[in-house]
């Protein structure tokens, strides 16, 4: 099939490329341009592949234990080839390996997938292309953050091949059972690759972060002051923030577990039998673990998201062709929750045996983190009104996040507060609950992301009718996957289910539970229409242009294949916020942000005329802010 | 063959999606589309979002009215009926600003979808706008977590003294209750070096509370009485989760936690209510505790009457009783009141030791 190439133009842009490879090899070789590289582009890269191939991983884990819940007669047989001995004779997965599905599902998902796979790539590309900088503040800090990840990501995939399985005891590893072997095989080697898998991919956030922070408040470009700033990178800087303050909490936790396990330690371990013994560890706290897991973990959640939040704030901008409604209150907003999202962890904790009047502080807490959000949600929906919406198929998954983020961020509300979260708590309600607004959502924002700056990663464009189908199956399938989980939720079905068949009480939802299933492998053969388009765009999509969006940020203004230092020439000066969309009297509906006012006296405001005077003016970019 | 045969069939199937997707694209190429502002499709995906909004509501609030009952679970507790109001009064505010705000983004969506006719309007912000969306939602917010803290703070005070005591201990995987004999109505201490195979509550038996402790395999409770559970665990997190009471409590090794509650439901008038004459009450665990967590039930009966509950107690034999061979255990001045209150006959084995201490 490859033969009927009769596409002319790319067989072109086939030979430009190969141009540009030459261009490139005066630079460097093979291996300190794609493997070793420092800049900052082909890092991101790097991020997102590594990124989908995980994310793959974890869907297919989901689909393997969805088999189980949607049809729990079902020979699985078939699947013995693969998984070998974790089918049971019967034909049927083996209990202790489906808590381990469960479990790498959340962890693959969370830290390697929308973690790594979104923060990574996208903090990396577009941090200096929109600030417009030459490269990371430290190109060799961020290659070593991206080889961290990829250790840390061969490590937890070799636990998926022990004999005694991988970490099983949840993504949130409560010890004593992440602790004791004896109390789940998962807890053995594989608990351990788990905890070394972690403590490497702390470092690499760290090492991101740093390097985001610091090109954030050092490197942008003339003109580029804070309130110039596109909300991606804001968002991108709050997230590096509070990965900052919080994965070393984390990392905290995950040493003193270490201890626990294999230096006779006891932080978390007191009054255990198990196995016919009784151990001597005494004075540890279970509950102290969790205080430390949730103090990263739900600062995480915000990790997750707000870079999908930044993202498609500039996505709907730009195909809404309007500026973003209430710049200052997403910023604000984006700042707000990021301060709240320290003090609102024990929200998982309220029936843990914690003090309840904590719970009474905590519910107050984490219910106010319901009103920048709704902030947020009015202001995507009020940029939407009266604007000239185009359907690209990133502004289509921006919509969906948009629809995610309402539907899951309201189910937050119950779950926040302390009375109603007691029947609610590990139930199938918390379930849909977070995998709307922080899975589904976040997941949106990073494939929104790829179709978006595709052009710019690769200097051609993804295909907008595979894009379009791409959408509608994972938009529709998401909803049927996770919208029945609140009914089954509020019928009271614990989560970490191998089957609920021993329960009278949880004996009904057969049938929700087998469309939920067949909507999750839909939803995931559907994401195969997508890696397809990804690969074959690298290689044969349209060449892009420029500028394909007609949009306003900074990395726009490279050429079609930025080189290492992104701007032949010299780094374009800013004059104007990122949001001049549709201004009245001016010529195009945009008007980015290199264009200084002097050359727009057609469409300037009074106040930005008086700027005209000052664009002559050199002024040191960053001076304003020491 | 039959695998080979499938393997080539998807093969070939791939292949003319494939070519299907090549041809679409040359002939879009032949065409020269690539000028265009926006494809056709345009117009499409926002039909598509109409359809989606009008389709999902109606589902949505089709499946809500007609399984209302396969969803909600009869409510059995005092406190019950006050979490679930709040959890409903929560459901009507956030579904009505749900829909509201969902009709409004597919609506615009819909309606603001590209006319090359048309330009976007530049409106960037609004003072009042952004204020009446962060003051409105803050009010509703306070309200509820107004109502919130004062149920969890009822829910979470102290028991009464009158309150039933029983202890739930958690394993890999069953629960044991412990109950306090009818003659002391105090549970013994309890330490986990003295767990052992028979002994499996780690009873202390140097405590007189603990010699009419008795054990069951089955909750009882009484209907229309206070219940405290004390609860613990052996050896890893578990959680207590009683559905129909809306009680759920984390079982950890290392402390007791609680749980007040009172049953106003009987097992026999769930099941005259939901016509279910084999209608049981059931406890599950919701804490991911190993291999075993999705079997981890425990059965439960609600006595008609505290007088009931109170017939049944004294019904059951003492744990001491059962296991006699740990008199031993008992110091020597205590063995005889041991032996009184768990019911075991004085003329056993022990007699004589006992008549011995006590001179």
């Amino acid at each position: 099939m490859a033969t009927i190439d009769i596409d002319i133009k790319s067989a072109q842009s086939h030979d430009s490329h190969e141009h540009d490879h030459e261009h490139e090899h005066h630079e460097g070789n093979f291996w300190t341009n794609y493997i070793f590289s420092q800049d900052h582009k082909v890092i991101a890269k790097q991020f997102l592949i590594t990124g989908m191939f995980w994310a793959l991983i974890g869907g297919v884990l989901s689909v393997i234990f969805r088999l189980q819940l949607g049809f729990p007669e079902a020979n699985l047989e078939w699947l013995r080839p693969v998984l070998g001995g974790w089918i049971t004779p019967e034909g049927k997965i083996d209990a202790e390996f489906y808590l381990a599905l469960v479990t790498m599902h959340g962890t693959i998902m969370v830290f390697f997938v929308l973690t790594a796979g979104l923060s990574g790539t996208f903090s990396n590309f577009l941090i200096p292309l929109q600030i417009g900088a030459r490269d990371m503040a430290s190109g060799f800090m961020n290659m070593l953050s991206y080889w961290f990840f990829f250790l840390s990501s061969v490590v937890m995939l070799s636990s998926l091949f022990l004999s005694t399985g991988p970490a099983g005891g949840g993504w949130t590893v409560y010890p004593p059972l992440s602790a004791l072997p004896q109390a789940i095989q998962g807890s053995g080697l594989g608990m351990t690759l788990w905890l070394v898998s972690m403590a490497l991919f702390i470092v690499s956030t760290l090492l991101g972060g740093i390097n985001y922070i610091t090109t954030i408040i050092n490197m942008r470009t003339q003109g580029m002051s804070f309130t110039k700033m596109p909300l991606t990178v804001w968002a991108f800087f709050f997230t590096a923030i509070i990965g900052l303050l919080s994965f070393p909490v984390l990392f905290g936790a995950a040493l003193l577990l270490i201890f626990d396990r294999s230096f006779g330690t006891s932080f978390f371990l007191s009054d255990i039998y198990i196995g016919g013994e009784a151990l001597p560890n005494v004075g540890g706290s279970p509950i102290l673990f969790q205080h430390l897991f949730w103090f990263l973990g739900h600062p995480e959640v915000y990790i997750v998201l707000l870079p999908a939040l930044g993202i498609t704030s500039e996505i709907i901008a730009t195909n809404s062709r309007k500026p973003i409604f209430g710049y200052k209150a997403m910023v604000g907003s984006m700042l707000f929750i990021a301060i709240l999202s320290f003090v609102v962890w024990a929200h998982h904790m309220f029936v843990t045996g914690m003090n309840p009047f904590l719970g009474s502080i905590f519910t107050l807490l984490t219910l106010i983190i319901a009103v920048p959000s709704a902030v947020k949600i009015f202001n995507y929906v009020t940029t939407l009104w009266r604007g000239n919406i185009k359907f690209t198929a990133a502004m289509l998954f921006s919509i969906g996040l948009v629809s995610f983020f309402l539907t899951g961020g309201i189910t937050g509300i119950f779950l926040g507060n302390s009375a109603v979260d007691i029947q609610l708590h590990d139930t199938y309600f918390v379930v849909a609950h977070f995998h709307l607004v922080m899975g589904s959502a976040s997941f949106f924002g990073m494939i929104a992301g790829v179709y978006h700056w595709f052009p710019k990663m690769f200097g051609r464009m993804m295909d907008e009718r595979l894009g379009t189908i791409h959408f509608w199956l994972t938009f529709v399938g998401v909803y049927l996957v996770f919208f029945p989980m609140h009914y089954i939720g509020i019928a009271g079905f614990p989560r970490r289910y191998y089957s609920w068949t021993s329960f009278e009480t949880f004996s009904g939802f057969a049938d929700l539970n087998m469309l939920v299933s067949v909507a999750a492998i839909l939803t995931l053969s559907a994401q195969f229409l997508f890696l397809f388009n990804f690969i074959y765009s690298i290689f044969r999509g349209r060449l892009a242009p420029a500028n394909p969006w007609n949009s306003n940020t900074l990395e726009w203004t490279t050429p079609r294949f930025p080189q290492h230092g992104n701007w032949p020439g010299a780094i374009p000066t800013v004059y104007r916020w990122p949001y001049d969309y549709s201004k009245p009297g001016a010529k195009e509906d945009f008007i980015p942000q290199h264009i200084p006012y002097s050359e727009t006296p057609e469409s300037n405001l009074p106040h930005e005329n008086e700027q005209i005077k000052l664009e002559g003016v050199v002024v040191k970019p960053s001076s304003g802010h020491h | 063959m039959m695998t080979f045969l499938i393997v080539a069939a998807v093969v070939l199937v791939i292949a003319i999606l494939y070519l299907i997707f090549r041809i679409g694209n040359l002939v879009g190429v032949v065409k020269g589309k690539e000028g265009d502002a926006v494809s056709a499709m345009n117009n499409t995906n926002a039909w598509l979002f109409m359809l989606f909004l009008v389709a999902g509501l109606s589902v949505f609030f089709w499946y809500s009215f007609t399984y209302f009952a396969d969803y909600t679970l009869p409510v059995a507790s005092e406190h019950g009926v006050v979490t679930d109001g709040l959890f409903w009064t929560t459901m009507w505010i956030t579904v009505g600003s749900f829909t509201i705000i969902f009709i409004g983004l597919f609506w615009f969506t819909f309606k603001y979808r590209y006319d090359k006719n048309r330009k976007a309007s530049f409106f960037a912000d609004n003072h009042y706008l952004e204020l009446t969306w962060t003051i409105v939602p803050a009010i509703v917010l306070t309200l509820l977590i107004f109502k919130g803290l004062t149920a969890w703070t009822d829910i979470t005070g102290p028991a009464k003294d009158d309150a039933v005591v029983i202890e739930l201990v958690a394993q890999q995987f069953a629960w044991t209750s412990r109950y306090p004999g009818v003659k002391d109505g105090q549970l013994g201490k309890n330490n986990y070096q003295m767990i052992d195979a028979a002994n499996e509550f780690g009873i202390d038996l140097s405590d007189k509370n603990s010699f009419d402790d008795f054990k069951s395999l089955e909750l009882h409770l009484p209907k229309g009485r206070e219940v405290l559970l004390k609860i613990r665990a052996k050896d890893v997190l578990h959680s207590v989760f009683l559905p129909h009471f809306r009680v759920k409590m984390d079982a950890v090794p290392g402390i007791h936690t609680t749980f007040k509650f009172t049953p106003t439901k009987s097992t026999n008038d769930m099941r005259a209510e939901t016509g279910n004459s084999n209608f049981n009450y059931e406890m599950a665990c919701t804490e991911i505790c190993g291999k075993g967590h999705f079997s981890m039930k425990f059965p439960v009966y609600v006595h008609d009457s505290y007088e009931d509950y109170v017939a049944w107690m004294t019904q059951q034999e003492s744990w001491l009783k059962q296991n006699p061979d740990y008199l031993k255990r008992v110091p020597a001045e205590l063995r005889e009141v041991a032996m009184i209150k768990a019911g075991l006959p004085l003329e056993s084995v022990a007699a004589p030791q006992v008549t011995q201490t006590s001179n």
